[in-house]
């Protein structure tokens, strides 16, 4: 076994199992830090601007990478999505999402470390997971030159590789050979983008679950009582 | 009609005399923790002034509250879904500089430095990064007894509608304090704003709670709070408020800024009322029928037909005992002389108020004012404190309330003075007031003398009636593996549970007496 082997093959494992066992773990725990830590208490200047570019931003890359990386091939046939327009979609959707959130990341980023209060109120954690996805962003929006490149070539396999092979790790049938031919800042870019599960339950990242979507439909005054009904 | 009861305050701001011995006692008990150094669970301002945090009546700048649109009743900030769309930035939030920035001094400094011609100083330091501040320029309470310029203190919403420049002359200056805490509201903004459903009011005294595990930093309580009392801990990055000591409330002791208030101004006593009509009264059209309103919330602990009630819900007899001698009723109810602070927040606020009278003995000696039936004691109308300006801050600017409040109060003292000065009882006030002497008499006793057991009727949580096994929590509650006091939510968990069950049998043995 190789390093590619290990990193392809069983580091998506190790992260995704931490993921999900981490989270659950602390949840059930200690659930009194799972929070999404704002310090916009601390420091409103740019909030508004910074935080729902990056939040929107890296929401919709998230959705993005889940649909056009998870979807069967056979359904974007079946539903008449050729694979050049796949490569197109996801060059744009990329670009301008993937631009909102460098934008407001960066953003965040400048007043998460010069800003006295905020970076005196972080914790290490709290600047290594910005950090880190910024980096993991940038290496992400580094490979649109590339996939354009494919694209000029009218060649879409690089993307249907990436495809193949996070369906091969979900379907339990790891491949790390589907990444061979793949360029070197794609595989970089993976190896982030899993360490950002990895990392996730021991960060702030933790609120990504608790996004209060229940809200919507609950009565505005909330009693509990403590009398067995 | 659904019956609960409200543990209530009441405020007599006629005794407050601004020694912040409440903040103190609270910050020492509450807050004297990393993350929570700027936030008072109570406080005490001095009024006119912006207040703590700034300006935190001026609701066009923070969104807090209830107001009407399209005649219902809905969060002045937005409602649902406007709170998540601004879920990743509050745009109504407070910044610290709103509270302030919280300092400490650097003591040790006073003694390490070494020996030099000019005394060391403690220079300040900033709590929050730990650096040296430059200067202090706000803290918990910098208006303290008029402090600073009057056209900035003038800035105080409850000044709007009032000629602000004669007030501002030196002969016309009046001041005030105002102890504040979180009024644990019927209809509470904190508890609709939630996101993720962590703020609750608890059935059984209405106290109002953030579960600290619950809450996950989404920082909408905090703005929508019209009287900013719930704070976000930037340390733990969860909301925490006045919990109204329900620990000490549920053992039938009053809480800490009440049992430490040396001016016996606070009153603590528990108020039934029908839940079933809480959104309609806090939607009135007019804002200014918001008081009498909420008075019509309230259940006469006396009737019949609401002690039946009140029984079918579950409220025990000693609760029922309590509020049929509840002070904060009298007050409200009996004496119409204590008021919520602004209804027109549409929270239905439970800590009320009684005005003060102002301090005009000279001005009475040198016959400058006008004075009532018994030649010593001056009319409401003309006392240096604005009628107006009260009216602003409790009834949303309708001043005949106020006034009457103000004449009751001035014909107890005008009644009690025929008696202990003139040796005549002289009633002629009083019954311009509306109270009768018997009245005149109880209040003398609640407002002057104040009794411990006349402020303070609380009776005992009923802990032994909500618990599977009340002796095995007994063992338990302290000594603490994990969440054993706060009855936590959480159905799941991948452990296993603790055995919470004791041994001992759960039936009672006959008593000794039975055994002959």
């Amino acid at each position: 076994m190789n390093l590619h082997h290990f990193v392809y093959g069983i580091y998506p494992y190790i992260a995704l199992s931490v993921f999900l066992l981490g989270s659950l773990q602390r949840f059930d725990r200690e659930q009194y830090t799972w929070k999404s830590d704002s310090s916009q208490l601390l420091s409103k200047a740019n909030m508004r601007l910074g935080s729902n570019l990056f939040h929107v931003g890296i929401l919709a890359i998230f959705a993005g990478h889940a649909v056009g990386l998870l979807t069967p091939h056979g359904v974007f046939t079946w539903l008449g999505v050729s694979d050049m327009t796949h490569q197109m979609v996801a060059i744009w959707a990329g670009s301008i999402f993937g631009g909102m959130c460098l934008v407001g990341g960066l953003i965040l980023w400048v007043r998460r470390m010069f800003n006295a209060r905020v970076s005196a109120a972080s914790r290490g954690s709290d600047k290594f997971i910005l950090t880190w996805l910024l980096i993991t962003l940038m290496l992400g929006l580094s490979t649109i030159p590339v996939s354009i490149g494919h694209a000029n070539h009218g060649n879409p396999s690089v993307m249907i590789a990436l495809a193949e092979w996070v369906q091969s790790i979900v379907y339990l049938r790891p491949d790390p050979s589907l990444l061979d031919g793949v360029d070197t800042v794609f595989k970089i870019h993976l190896f982030f983008g899993m360490t950002v599960f990895l990392v996730f339950p021991f960060t702030r990242m933790v609120h990504v679950w608790s996004a209060p979507f229940g809200y919507v439909n609950r009565p505005y005054q909330i009693v509990r009582s403590k009398r067995k009904l | 009609m659904k019956v609960r009861a409200q543990f209530a305050i009441v405020f007599n701001l006629d005794k407050c005399i601004g020694c912040h011995t409440c903040s103190v006692t609270c910050k020492n008990v509450w807050t004297n923790r990393k993350g929570v150094e700027y936030a008072w669970f109570n406080n005490v301002e001095s009024k006119p002034g912006v207040g703590y945090p700034k300006q935190w009546e001026n609701q066009e700048i923070w969104q807090g509250g209830w107001e009407l649109k399209n005649g219902k009743l809905e969060l002045k900030s937005g409602g649902r879904t406007s709170k998540l769309l601004n879920i990743f930035a509050n745009p109504d939030m407070p910044e610290i500089d709103d509270y302030y920035e919280p300092f400490t001094y650097n003591y040790a400094h006073l003694q390490n430095a070494p020996l030099s011609e000019a005394t060391p100083t403690a220079r300040p330091i900033s709590q929050i990064t730990g650096k040296s501040m430059e200067k202090i320029s706000w803290g918990p309470n910098w208006e303290d007894d008029l402090a600073g310029e009057f056209h900035k203190r003038s800035k105080d919403k409850n000044m709007d509608n009032i000629q602000k420049e004669m007030y501002g002359q030196f002969e016309n200056t009046f001041h005030m304090y105002l102890p504040r805490i979180c009024n644990h509201c019927l209809n509470a903004a904190c508890v609709a704003a939630c996101p993720s459903g962590s703020i609750y009011k608890r059935e059984e005294d209405g106290i109002v709670l953030v579960d600290q595990d619950k809450c996950r930093g989404w920082r909408m309580c905090v703005s929508s709070c019209p009287y900013k009392k719930v704070f976000y801990n930037w340390e733990s990055g969860k909301a925490e408020k006045c919990i109204g000591c329900y620990p000490r409330v549920e053992s039938g002791m009053p809480t800490v800024c009440s049992e430490s208030c040396v001016g016996r101004i606070r009153y603590n006593g528990i108020m039934l009322y029908d839940a079933d009509r809480i959104e309609e009264l806090a939607s009135m059209e007019d804002t200014q029928d918001l008081y009498e309103a909420q008075r019509r919330i309230f259940l006469d602990p006396n009737d019949p037909e609401v002690i039946k009630a009140a029984r079918l819900e579950g409220i025990n007899e000693d609760w029922l005992t309590a509020a049929r001698n509840s002070p904060i009723w009298k007050m409200a109810m009996d004496w119409k002389i204590a008021f919520p602070m602004h209804p027109e927040f549409r929270t239905l606020p439970m800590v009320w108020y009684v005005p003060p009278l102002s301090p005009v003995q000279s001005q009475i000696d040198q016959g400058n004012l006008p004075v009532g039936p018994d030649g010593a004691i001056p009319l409401a109308g003309s006392m240096r404190l604005p009628v107006e300006y009260l009216a602003n801050l409790l009834t949303a600017g309708k001043t005949e309330p106020i006034e009457s409040a103000l004449n009751k109060l001035i014909a107890m003292r005008s009644y009690q003075r025929s008696i202990h000065v003139e040796g005549q009882v002289d009633t002629r006030a009083i019954d311009a007031a509306g109270i009768t002497e018997e009245q005149a008499k109880e209040m003398y006793r609640y407002l002057a003398i104040a009794n411990y057991e006349d402020r303070f009727v609380i009776p005992t949580g009923h802990t032994e009636e909500t618990l599977d096994d009340s002796f095995g929590f007994q063992g338990q509650n302290g000594f603490n593996f994990g969440n054993d006091s706060s009855h936590g939510v959480s159905k799941i968990t991948l452990f296993p549970r603790r055995r919470k069950d004791t041994v001992e049998p759960k039936e009672l043995a006959p008593a000794s007496d039975n055994n002959s």
